[in-house]
């Protein structure tokens, strides 16, 4: 269904498509440029001059363990994420697809963590885990459990995660409660009939009817995860402790404008545009095919 | 193979009742249609039976078990649904093989099962497909193919045909029929045209507001309406009706004097438009004028506007010579073709 408008004024057009253009160019082409441009230098410590290294920053970032590493950590904590939160979400889902009494209210009580902005996510969490003051962290103590987040690696990480998909769940939730009512009643009544329990329906008719859903979740908390969870990180352990919880869109930041090697910063950001690039590669492919039907 | 058995079978949705106590005997192996107006109960009833809605007063059994508290796949049901309600990311042979095996039927067992199901149902070219790439027949005909490979004591039709179209709906009314005939299953198949209740049923339960207002065979209900209402929905042209109190002037008043003793009780009269028959004055029992007649080949469709302004439709053999549009026309009919109604809708008795 295409629908062709003729325009009889030859610059009115252009006017038109001028705005979304211009903030294209300036937000995201200029910068992305600037990006590639820098990358092939070394700039000296004061910003005075710049030296031409080619692939340089690439080489050294490629052979750089604590790099890899981040590579690593940013893997293991965009899965957690993206589980952690899609789980949660999905289950609340199924839930409150069941709710008759009062399911709005339970909706909007459910949808409202995703008004929270990330930063504000990270310090909430923060203040409940915080080892002095934190009031869970207390409780931990009181049981035995000695918390401290800020020692500790993985409970670092632990924590960014549960703060970063805290937040998410409530995006994830909309999503799948939508596609959990977009399913025909009559579908689900006829498996009931046809003898599956509630479990035996959920993996065999729910799961596989909601797939285009989940695929489309499953994208965009990965991109979540990879790219938007920078405040959260950077509130609640800075990246911290040794780099336990530095991801990569947290390494650029903190090697440039903490470390201030522009340079490598700028080839990161290369890196994670090309990472950008295949993630959205994957996901056109896919929902356009609709995954199961 | 199973009865059904309904005991003042009652529905409610908080404080509104939609279904007012409904009792009913259904034999082993009949085919019971269940039929009614939109908003009548009749779905609901049905899905009381599968177990899709809650039993709010009463009993229904199914065999010697009463079913009130058990989950639907407890039941040994199967149920067709209007929009077929297959999987969609299922194949044929998935969708039908789905139950059995569930039921931990062997897979040697089920592929003979569904096999010899779609055979039955001319379904053997498809199996492989997905209901997507199916037309709605081919879809209808796997729904039931689902139904059938289980061998359930029940199948239970919630208006199937009515997404198919006229000719194919004739066609697949034919064939329920028989399917249900050769295999023996007792049925009950929620309708809301009445022409699918006529033809498919062994007995019919006429259904309106939450009240069961008759259960009989189609003939019985078409020749001995229990009701106002029943009169009115079975039957196409409907039964016409006249006011017992305005009958006054005309002859028909003499005929319902014959009626005798339930004379006092008579609010309504009723008549089949093909009992009324065009005839001289002398014989005519209502005179009026005849509005248009409508010619459909095998019979003619007249209406006829009585001098007190009711309307009346007269159903007359396609071949006879129909008065001109406009013209004065009189009715005759025998007593023993009317139908005597009381002030609460209800027949009275001969």
């Amino acid at each position: 269904m295409h629908k062709h408008v003729v325009f009889n004024n030859r610059v009115l057009p252009y006017l038109l498509l001028a705005p979304q253009i211009l903030v294209t160019l300036v937000f995201f082409f200029w910068p992305a440029g600037q990006a590639i441009y820098q990358s092939a230098y070394i700039p000296d410590p004061f910003g005075l001059s710049s030296q031409f290294v080619g692939f340089g920053n690439f080489e050294f970032l490629l052979r750089d363990r604590y790099y890899l590493a981040s590579f690593k950590t940013t893997v293991v904590f965009s899965t957690l994420v993206t589980v952690v939160s899609m789980g949660a979400a999905l289950w609340l889902a199924v839930m409150a697809d069941r709710v008759i009494k009062g399911s709005s209210a339970y909706k909007t009580l459910l949808v409202w963590p995703y008004a929270v902005a990330p930063a504000v996510a990270g310090v909430l969490w923060l203040f409940m885990f915080n080892p002095n003051v934190g009031l869970v962290a207390w409780y931990l103590k009181a049981m035995g459990y000695n918390w401290n987040h800020v020692l500790n690696g993985d409970e670092a990480m632990g924590l960014v995660v549960v703060a970063s998909a805290w937040r998410q769940i409530s995006y994830n939730f909309l999503f799948f409660l939508a596609g959990l009512q977009a399913i025909p009643r009559s579908v689900i009544e006829a498996a009931a009939i046809d003898g599956a329990s509630f479990a035996r329906r959920f993996w065999t008719i729910v799961f596989p009817l909601l797939s285009p859903t989940t695929f489309f979740l499953l994208v965009v908390n990965v991109v979540y995860a990879f790219f938007e969870t920078f405040g959260v990180i950077h509130t609640i352990t800075g990246g911290g402790p040794q780099q336990a919880t530095t991801i990569l869109v947290y390494k650029v930041f903190s090697d440039g404008f903490v470390g201030q090697d522009l340079g490598s910063s700028a080839a990161q950001s290369v890196i994670l545009l090309f990472v950008v690039g295949l993630l959205t590669v994957v996901q056109f492919r896919y929902i356009e095919r609709k995954v199961h039907y | 193979m199973a009865k059904i058995g309904f005991s003042n079978v009652r529905k409610s949705y908080g404080p509104t009742e939609v279904i007012h106590g409904v009792d009913a005997e259904i034999a082993d192996g009949e085919l019971i249609v269940i039929v009614g107006p939109s908003g009548c109960g009749k779905s609901t009833l049905l899905r009381m039976v599968a177990g899709l809605e809650t039993i709010t007063a009463g009993e229904i059994r199914i065999g010697d078990r009463v079913v009130n508290d058990l989950e639907p796949r407890e039941r040994d049901i199967a149920m067709v649904f209007q929009n077929y309600a297959l999987y969609p990311h299922m194949s044929v042979f998935d969708n039908m093989a789905y139950g059995l095996k569930i039921a931990g039927v062997p897979k040697a067992e089920i592929a003979e099962r569904v096999a010899q199901a779609a055979k039955m149902l001319e379904l053997e070219p498809y199996l492989d497909r997905k209901p997507r790439q199916l037309s709605g027949g081919q879809r209808q005909r796997v729904a039931m193919g689902r139904a059938i490979v289980r061998k359930p004591s029940v199948f239970l039709f919630d208006e199937p045909l009515s997404n198919l179209d006229a000719k194919l709906r004739v066609q697949m009314r034919v064939e329920i029929k028989t399917l249900q005939r050769r295999l023996g299953v007792t049925s009950l198949y929620v309708t809301h045209d009445q022409v699918e209740a006529m033809t498919m049923a062994d007995r019919i339960i006429v259904m309106n507001g939450g009240n069961a207002e008759q259960v009989g065979t189609p003939l019985a209900v078409y020749h001995k309406p229990a009701t106002v209402f029943v009169g009115g929905f079975i039957g196409s042209p409907p039964m016409n009706f006249l006011q017992a109190a305005r009958l006054q002037a005309s002859g028909l008043l003499r005929k319902v004097a014959e009626v005798g003793g339930a004379a006092g009780a008579l609010n309504t009269v009723g008549v089949r438009p093909e009992h009324l028959a065009f005839c001289s004055e002398g014989e005519a029992v209502l005179s009026g004028k005849l509005m248009i007649a409508e010619a459909l080949g095998a019979e003619t469709l007249a209406h006829v506007e009585l001098d007190d302004g009711e309307r009346m439709i007269v159903r007359i053999e396609g071949g006879r010579e129909v008065p001109a549009a406009g013209a004065r026309v009189h009715l005759s009919c025998t007593s023993e073709h009317l139908h005597y109604f009381g002030a609460d809708g209800k027949r009275l008795p001969d």
